[in-house]
């Protein structure tokens, strides 16, 4: 099993960012996914400067993926992400299906993220023509839905010709909009937002009026209120999974990654409910559920 | 300008085609269609009424097959084109690249519209569609302003339709990449053709009020004299650092019609109105409300404008009685 550290969700300075993956160099992660994948208003980190920090870390011998936006609506968006698409080193990680068609066009091979809807083996087929080499499937799907597209895999010939990478840790991205909700809870109109994101390293809690943790808010981006936690569910993994992905919350994240490298025969049994935890997706029940 | 408008049923299909719908858009009845609700939707002998009665009044039938296709049940969905190319309707609305796939190799003569779920914001992702599976249409995600909508376009770089949403209910996420309804249920209209689906809604009178739960999660608290709307759960009241309000959206409906000289500007080539899951009541409404407005517009556009009661019968059957220009207005965002 190989560990991934996913793409940093929230707004952070750049002195976070830079001392969060000095950090992840002597973490226990293989791979690392770089870069701005919610908000294109959040600039505190230029292409160079995560170009920069993406030859450290692959340096350090870790692999090394630039992630992309989800939602692209204005053209200067689409260049920007060109510019990442064609950086010359580092394979990307398409969170659009615009990031397919410019990565297939310039020949980047590329991983499917978790924000492409990509729910059976025909459309991972048409990706794996295109440039594809892992799979990180949608969020919503479980663990019997991974084994079918797997077993259609196989009737088609595809088994084995990519990864398969399951968001296993951290806040659930659920939803994208064109409104900035963050904004919103501070009374903001998006234009004049003052990314104050970035006052929100982990995001802001929306509670129900009962008091239970419903989402989160990130910017453009709706997060789960409780955080997924697959670490009870590793040796389920087996034979299904080649990439287990860790969302950064902080550098406590690098703690989780050893805990789950730990427990991958299962050996112990972390309590979900007490840390607001959930697994529920993986066992095709209410994302938000646990199943012990 | 093509006036597309819903159907849920024969009497909502021909209620739309009677009251000036250019085209209307179905489903068939399973879960390859992403309004999969109890006694909606069409099959059998209805079907065939429905495309005869459309093209009886030389208009056009448009099939959504708009959710994504399960891996252990693919042929659900290629049975659906099957079907759909038999009965000779006119397009297809597709959102899974699976099933776009089969459709294209299958019938290269079936016009083919990228369904919204698809989520196509911009000129490099409807290149993809249009260079893999030449799809003749998009259905535009409410996300664009419509500025962004003229950018889009002006930008083009392949001969591509659009269609964008007139009115209707308000879907504030980028549509099919929006997971709470499973998050909170195990069922989103990606996977099940349903958001906030209806077998999980509750309504409890309270000492607190009349509450609103969806899988037993409160959503709302309604205090006397209030209107309590379906738990829709976007559109709910959560409480945010000590405030309580409609942390994402409030209960409210796109309504364009103030828009229409911009939307005839960016070339677009259907509007559409959503709710294949209301009444005929509210079809014939809003299909004739429309039909006047695109109607004023052709015969003078200089002298267009928004006349009252066209905006008082649409808020009448909107969510909330309020409506919003939604994403198109960049302060709504």
């Amino acid at each position: 099993m190989k560990y991934a550290l996913g793409p940093l969700l929230y707004f952070w300075s750049k002195e976070n960012i830079e001392s969060f993956y000095q950090k992840a160099i002597n973490s226990e992660t293989d791979i690392i996914y770089l870069g701005e994948s919610v908000c294109s208003k959040r600039r505190e980190m230029r292409p160079k400067d995560w170009f920069s920090i993406a030859k450290e870390i692959s340096d350090s011998g870790k692999q090394v993926v630039l992630s992309t936006m989800a939602l692209l609506e204005a053209p200067s968006e689409v260049n920007v992400m060109k510019k990442y698409i064609d950086n010359g080193d580092f394979i990307i990680e398409a969170n659009d299906v615009s990031a397919i068609q410019l990565a297939s066009e310039s020949k980047i091979p590329f991983v499917v993220g978790p924000a492409i809807n990509c729910y059976n083996a025909q459309t991972l087929n048409l990706f794996l023509k295109q440039g594809m080499t892992r799979w990180c499937m949608p969020v919503e799907l479980s663990r019997e839905w991974l084994q079918n597209v797997l077993m259609q895999c196989d009737d088609l010939g595809i088994k084995g010709k990519f990864e398969t990478e399951v968001f296993s840790y951290g806040y659930l991205p659920l939803a994208y909009s064109a409104r900035c909700f963050t904004a919103r809870a501070e009374n903001k109109p998006k234009d004049e937002c003052e990314t104050c994101c970035i006052k929100y390293p982990n995001g802001i809690t929306v509670n129900s009026q009962e008091g239970q943790e419903v989402f989160t808010l990130n910017g453009i981006q709706t997060q789960s209120g409780y955080c997924y936690n697959l670490i009870n569910d590793l040796p389920s993994m087996n034979e299904l999974v080649d990439v287990v992905r860790l969302s950064p919350l902080s550098v406590e994240t690098f703690s989780e990654v050893s805990k789950f490298k730990a427990n991958e025969t299962g050996t112990e049994k972390f309590a979900l409910k007490d840390a607001r935890h959930c697994n529920g997706y993986w066992h095709n029940i209410a994302g938000l559920d646990i199943k012990i | 300008m093509e006036l597309l408008c819903p159907a849920g049923n024969l009497p909502a299909l021909k209620t739309a085609i009677d009251c000036g719908a250019d085209a209307v858009y179905i489903g068939f009845k399973d879960d390859t269609n992403a309004r999969h609700f109890a006694g909606l939707n069409f099959t059998g002998k209805k079907l065939e009424k429905a495309v005869q009665y459309v093209h009886d009044n030389s208009k056009h039938i448009h099939v959504a097959l708009n959710t994504f296709a399960h891996p252990d049940g693919f042929n659900r969905w290629t049975k659906a084109v099957d079907n759909a190319a038999a009965m000779g309707i006119d397009a297809l609305i597709i959102s899974d690249i699976g099933v776009l796939e089969y459709a294209a190799n299958t019938y290269p003569e079936l016009e083919l519209h990228l369904s919204v779920q698809a989520s196509a914001t911009n000129v490099a992702a409807i290149d993809f569609y249009k260079k893999n599976f030449n799809i003749k249409r998009v259905v535009l995600p409410r996300v664009l302003s419509i500025h962004q909508v003229k950018q889009l376009s002006r930008n083009l770089t392949s001969n591509v339709d659009l269609e964008v949403f007139a009115f209707g209910s308000l879907c504030i996420m980028s549509e099919g990449r929006c997971y709470l309804s499973s998050y909170m249920t195990g069922e989103s209209p990606n996977t099940v053709g349903a958001c906030s689906p209806a077998k999980y809604v509750r309504w409890q009178e309270t000492e607190n009020g009349l509450e609103s739960r969806l899988n037993d999660i409160l959503i709302d608290r309604y205090g006397e004299g209030e209107n309590a709307g379906y738990p829709t759960l976007c559109k709910g009241r959560f409480e945010v650092q000590g405030k309580t309000f409609h942390a994402l959206e409030e209960p409210t409906s796109l309504n364009t019609l103030s828009l229409v000289p911009e939307l005839f500007a960016a070339n677009v080539a259907s509007v559409k109105i959503e709710g294949r899951q209301r009444s005929p009541a509210y079809v014939e409404q809003v299909t004739r409300t429309w039909r006047a407005a695109i109607d004023r517009y052709k015969a003078d556009p200089d002298s267009y404008s928004v006349e009252p009661k066209w905006d008082a019968t649409l808020a009448n059957v909107s969510e909330g009685t309020q409506t919003t220009l939604g994403a198109y207005h960049k302060k709504w965002q």
